[in-house]
């Protein structure tokens, strides 16, 4: 009898303790784009919102959010199920110009960290100046986190959104975890 | 820890960041119409500059674009940071340090 393959979450095979305030998602659609840093982009129908061109901010729709990473590179982020439909949009939609788009969506997990701590507890391993002033609501950046590089972006005062490379995934579940308990 | 001033995302701390020798070192258009000793002399020969250095950095952990950064050899303080392309700063910026 044939049997059925089934893709595990990167943290399946971590004994997870339950955190109210660190929650690891569940699948998500990817893409990594890329346009020339210098051309103006379309407004993407697709995902129902404009690319962010300001350094370091995101931009983000009911179904959709863009993160810039970099001049001309971009983060998208949607639910796994419209990734093939979103694709193939976006395929058209910026037919004409110089672009990649790369579906990344099993290269990475997506963490939410919420909580008044939650700043405290990613200065544990992350340099980065995370007061309100200086990285607002918005405000997404590649960046680290000890060891691991993560994408960070902030989604509310009290809230990231982390985005890890499938292989570092248990790294920082551990390391956020250990934080979390030195820090309540 | 030491903050690097990203001509795209402003100040970052210095873990985010790669060196990556130094600027301003020209490449011959055509490499067959140089002699070898200029050709040794692009490959190898580096001024070694104590005091202020023109040097390329690459924000890797951040949007990943090389620039350029003048950077005093001795006190490790940058002084100025520019992005690939625009030429090196004036003596002006250099001495108002």
């Amino acid at each position: 009898m044939a049997e059925t393959m089934a893709r595990l979450h990167p943290l399946a095979a971590v004994k997870t303790v339950a955190d109210p305030h660190l929650v690891a998602q569940g699948p998500m659609g990817r893409f990594s784009l890329r346009l020339s840093p210098t051309a103006a982009p379309p407004p993407l129908g697709a995902l129902g919102l404009s690319l962010p061109l300001a350094p370091c901010r995101a931009a983000q729709s009911e179904t959709a959010a863009a993160l810039w990473l970099g001049p001309g590179e971009w983060l998208l982020l949607t639910a796994p199920e419209r990734a093939p439909a979103v694709e193939a949009a976006l395929r058209a939609e910026l037919a004409g110009q110089a672009f990649s788009l790369v579906e990344i969506s099993h290269r990475q997990t997506g963490f939410s960290l919420s909580g008044p701590r939650a700043a405290q507890r990613l200065n544990a391993g992350c340099p980065l100046d995370l007061d309100l002033a200086s990285f607002p609501v918005g405000m997404c950046t590649r960046t680290v986190f000890a060891k691991a590089e993560i994408v960070l972006w902030r989604t509310g005062a009290e809230q990231f959104h982390i985005e890890v490379w499938r292989s570092f995934v248990p790294y920082l579940w551990e390391l956020l975890v250990i934080v979390g308990a030195e820090t309540s | 820890m030491l903050l690097i001033t990203c001509p795209f995302c402003g100040p970052r701390p210095e873990l985010e960041f790669g060196y990556a020798g130094e600027a301003h070192v020209v490449r011959a258009q055509d490499p067959r119409d140089v002699s070898d000793s200029q050709w040794t002399e692009y490959l190898y020969q580096r001024s070694n500059v104590r005091g202020v250095h023109a040097e390329r950095w690459r924000h890797a952990h951040g949007c990943a674009q090389f620039f350029n950064a003048l950077r005093d050899t001795t006190t490790d303080h940058f002084v100025a940071t520019y992005r690939i392309g625009e030429s090196r700063p004036d003596a002006a910026v250099e001495a108002g340090r």
